[in-house]
């Protein structure tokens, strides 16, 4: 049993117990971000042994005076331009803290860098020229702390060396600054005149600027504070992944908020299915008995086999997120491309990945002018608020409820292109209650296999339209039903008949018309039929989410017929009507089609009578354990 | 249901930074297709690989690679081969080619190590990997600390540090454009002294060299003819986290490669070393 041995060194460390704080710098470009976090460092003795001597060599080389920034600017690229370009950290330590100090840019070009940085921040310094003033990149700065959830924020007015240290001027600066927080919610900890050149006001009040009373940089540092873990706030453990390494079926996550331990009753939403926590596993050692609260990584098994995917929020019952398919956001844009009301987004919130649309656009932005803007986009590095509308409902808090679980990140072309806030959410018609709970069939599989003498599955024929989907489908049903089977076919155009009459041919509603489908198909094949789909289901990503609700029981039948086949035939007249522009978003002239790269079975209908093909999707089935081979099986149940 | 407030026991610093790993470990474990931990057999790695075994209950569900400069130590080949075994790695092992291969403008340490970067690029064709976990830490040195967690690579393995996408609130990345690959960070966040204090607390196996003998001892392990040990009489964990209390030597003063010249370890970052 390898156990864990005594602690040989302090639980936290070099020996201290300070709690770290993370602290973000931030303000407009040649304010002297990068100047305060090298004096900070200096002036806390925190700099290794020939880093002075390496700055000065450095800054020689480039024919400057000594450059503090220089120590954060390691990039070529940054020194030769004398900016900062990403953001970066840098440690030290005061009496009462472990600063982990995060050095942003201030170009408008590099606010996807601030951001990065400033995200990660307990705290931040507002730093200001006291020459210049509040500047664009101030404002901005500081709307964005508070869109980060950055609250506590120290103002210092810099380079007061260059207004003779005047406190008028300062007192000019402190008021302006103080108005722009405080009408985004942040009340300064303080607003402090220094020198971070030469040492004024950072570790320690010179008479220079004897008029201040307040405290230093560093006593400001040291009355910030580390956030706290959310273990007050109702239990959320958004689901990472589902391990099944052994006979375990282990659900894995960090809990976002509250606690968790054996024997809870939880909901898992959006689909609102109730089940018990069995274990809570560990390693090396499992089970885990203590509560598991917010900020842990766990894994957790449950007393009962629910359909359960990444995306998923497990909470308490009684007091789970709504489950929603519109939302209202507050957001910041970093992508080249504005934000446009229509866009398709795919949203990511917690570890759920959404595909959506953007509904409105309110009140763009920007920032750093603060002048009201047009509403029909969101330009890059302006702000907004916007309605979403997701193809599938998803478990969220409001930020006002929950800080973590309720805010977004927006993805194009897979890159990070904004982020913001859940301000509140449209609970949908079709959102589930919660209070769900599915009740089993009375039968046993093994009863209606026996019967039938096969497996349920869900045979799922996509293809152009005419590529011969009802046709081949018509057949497979005929064939297993002569052989005592239960087949039941699942025509797309039939159940868009009824099903689904309120959808249309966006790709959200295509998205949703095969998820009901691909429900329908899963349940009949749960309960032993042979659910034959068949569908032109275009998307890809809309396949593979069927293939995620039916899971082992998917089978992916790719009727591959060449497109001018398909439109030779036209059985449903639908590409005549199409070509003669009556006909929107009909697949297969409109929009693209997207063939299978790794269906089960291919079919070319040109190629192949109907009999071969059906023998072929015998025969699949055969081979993937869905039909028992009559002979073998009789021999195997003697 | 009413529920007693808060029964949770507290998180300590190395709670939170484990916590943070593993979550970062089971993201690029689920939205990856093909992985590998690189496995450079010094203090970093092993944790690194003690969070992937806490992150999926002790088993790691991808290979451990070394890529092998063939220059190491024979203590650190000695630990690979005895905890490939016990910890039930799926290790590779693969080469690095000689150093007529590598760009002969580099200064000759950071050419010598250099070598690891063309045989990762190779190993990188061979196995189709779309992710490296590799475990540098944000304190270790200057470009280090401008790391992205999830950090995408060109098709060369190059690193485009003018052009690094934004991360925020754990949401990363990771969708690596069509042949390039991710790197991901999963102890960038934590310290040298962290290591330690959490080697020692879960009683991880260390190589004895990174313990004082003779009044030296390695602080950073690399390529035997590049890497050099500093003064210290520290011969066990809690002494060396004694040392680190009070030092003012940076950590890889003793990796030579490191400071040639400016720019030398930049040049080799942006080409795709570690």
């Amino acid at each position: 049993m390898n156990m864990r041995v005594p602690a040989a060194a302090p639980a936290t460390p070099n020996g201290t117990s300070r709690p770290q704080v993370s602290i973000v710098i931030v303000g407009h470009v040649d304010h002297g971000k990068s100047t305060l976090v090298g004096r900070l460092l200096h002036e806390t003795g925190s700099l290794p042994d020939g880093k002075l001597e390496m700055l000065q060599a450095v800054s020689a080389r480039r024919g400057m005076p000594f450059e503090w920034s220089f120590l954060l600017d390691a990039l070529q690229t940054e020194r030769d331009q004398g900016i900062t370009i990403d953001t970066t950290q840098i440690r030290f330590r005061t009496n009462a803290r472990e600063v982990v100090l995060i050095d942003a840019p201030g170009h408008a070009e590099f606010l996807r860098n601030m951001i990065t940085g400033a995200s990660q921040a307990d705290g931040a310094v507002l730093i200001i020229d006291a020459l210049e003033g509040v500047r664009d990149q101030t404002r901005r700065h500081g709307y964005l702390l508070h869109l980060l959830g950055v609250k506590q924020v120290a103002v210092v007015v810099n380079k007061m060396d260059r207004v003779d240290f005047g406190e008028a001027r300062f007192n000019d600066i402190k008021a302006e600054i103080s108005a722009h927080l405080e009408g985004l919610g942040v009340k300064p900890v303080a607003v402090i005149p220094i020198s971070a050149r030469d040492g004024d006001g950072v570790a320690q009040l010179t008479s220079r600027i004897g008029w201040y009373k307040g405290p230093t940089v560093v006593e400001a540092l040291d009355g910030l504070e580390p956030a706290k873990p959310l273990s007050s706030l109702p239990l959320r453990l958004p689901v990472q992944a589902i391990y099944k390494f052994d006979d375990r079926r282990i659900v894995a996550g960090r809990v976002e908020a509250g606690e968790l331990r054996s024997g809870d009753e939880i909901v898992i939403m959006p689909a609102g299915k109730i089940a018990k926590i069995k274990t809570v596993e560990g390693w090396p050692q499992t089970p885990v008995t203590a509560a598991q609260g917010a900020g842990r990584s766990v894994g957790i098994t449950l007393d009962r086999e629910l359909f359960i995917e990444r995306g998923d929020v497990i909470a308490h019952v009684g007091r789970e997120p709504q489950a929603a398919r519109r939302l209202h956001a507050r957001i910041f844009w970093l992508h080249d491309q504005p934000l446009a009301k229509g866009d398709n987004i795919l949203v990511r919130l917690g570890t759920r990945e959404a595909r959506g649309s953007v509904v409105a656009i309110e009140k763009a932005v920007d920032p750093g002018s603060l002048s009201n803007e047009e509403n029909a986009s969101i330009a890059r590095n302006h702000v907004g608020e916007i309605e979403i509308a997701l193809t599938q409902p998803v478990a969220i808090d409001p930020y006002t409820e929950n800080a973590r679980t309720g805010r977004l990140v927006i993805e194009v072309q897979g890159r990070i292109a904004g982020g913001g806030l859940v301000l509140s959410i449209a609970a949908g018609k079709r959102a589930a209650p919660v209070d769900i709970m599915p009740v089993e069939s009375a039968l046993q599989p093994q009863e209606r296999a026996d019967r039938y003498r096969h497996k349920g599955a869900v045979v799922w024929m996509t293809g152009l339209p005419g590529a011969g989907k009802s046709t081949l489908a018509r057949a497979l049903e005929r064939r297993l039903f002569s052989r005592g089977g239960a087949p039941v076919l699942l025509d797309g155009d039939t159940v868009r008949a009824g099903l689904n009459r309120d959808l249309g041919f966006t790709p959200e509603d295509r998205a949703e018309n095969i998820r009901r489908l691909a429900e329908v198909a899963t349940h009949l094949a749960r309960n032993g039929h042979i659910a034959i789909v068949a569908a032109v289901s275009p998307a890809r990503e809309d396949r593979a989410a069927a293939r995620r609700v039916a899971g082992d029981l998917f089978r992916e039948v790719y009727v591959a017929t060449a497109a001018e086949i398909c439109e030779s035939r036209d059985p449903k007249g639908h590409y005549a009507k199409a070509r003669a522009g009556n006909l929107q978003n009909f697949t297969g002239i409109g929009t693209d089609y997207e063939p299978p790269l790794d269906a089960e079975l291919v079919i070319d209908t040109a190629t192949r009578g109907i009999a071969d093909a059906t023998d072929e999707l015998e025969s699949l089935l055969s081979k993937t354990g869905v039909l028992f081979d009559d002979i073998a099986d009789l021999g195997a149940n003697i | 249901m009413p529920r007693v407030l808060s029964a949770a026991p507290t998180m300590d610093h190395l709670d939170q930074l484990e916590a943070q790993s593993i979550y970062i470990l089971r993201e690029a474990f689920a939205r990856l297709k093909k992985l590998a931990l690189l496995w450079s057999l010094g203090k970093d790695s092993n944790v690194m690989i003690w969070l992937a075994r806490k992150a999926f209950f002790g088993r790691v569900p991808f290979p451990a690679m070394h890529v092998d400069t063939a220059k190491k130590f024979p203590e650190m080949y000695a630990f690979r081969d005895t905890y490939a075994k016990e910890w039930g790695l799926d290790l590779k092992i693969e080469p690095c080619p000689p150093i007529d291969a590598v760009d002969p403008t580099l200064p000759p340490a950071a050419r010598s190590a250099a070598r690891k970067t063309e045989g990762l690029k190779m190993a990188l064709a061979k196995h189709g990997f779309d992710g490296l976990i590799a475990g540098i830490r944000r304190d270790e040195e200057a470009t280090r600390a401008k790391e992205r967690v999830f950090s995408p690579r060109g098709a060369e393995g190059n690193w485009d540090v003018r052009d690094q996408p934004p991360e925020f609130w754990d949401h990363f990345n990771a969708s690596p454009p069509q042949g390039a690959h991710l790197r991901i960070h999963p102890i960038l966040h934590w310290t040298e002294a962290d290591i330690w204090a959490y080697t020692a607390r879960e009683n991880i196996p260390i190589i004895p060299l990174y313990l004082s003998k003779n009044g030296k001892r390695y602080r950073s392990l690399g390529d035997q003819d590049i890497t050099f040990p500093v003064a210290s009489n520290a011969s066990n964990i809690a002494e060396i986290l004694a040392e680190l209390e009070s030092t003012k030597v940076p950590e890889r003063a003793g990796r030579a490669l490191d400071h040639e010249t400016e720019d030398a370890f930049e040049r080799l970052r942006v080409a795709g070393y570690l």
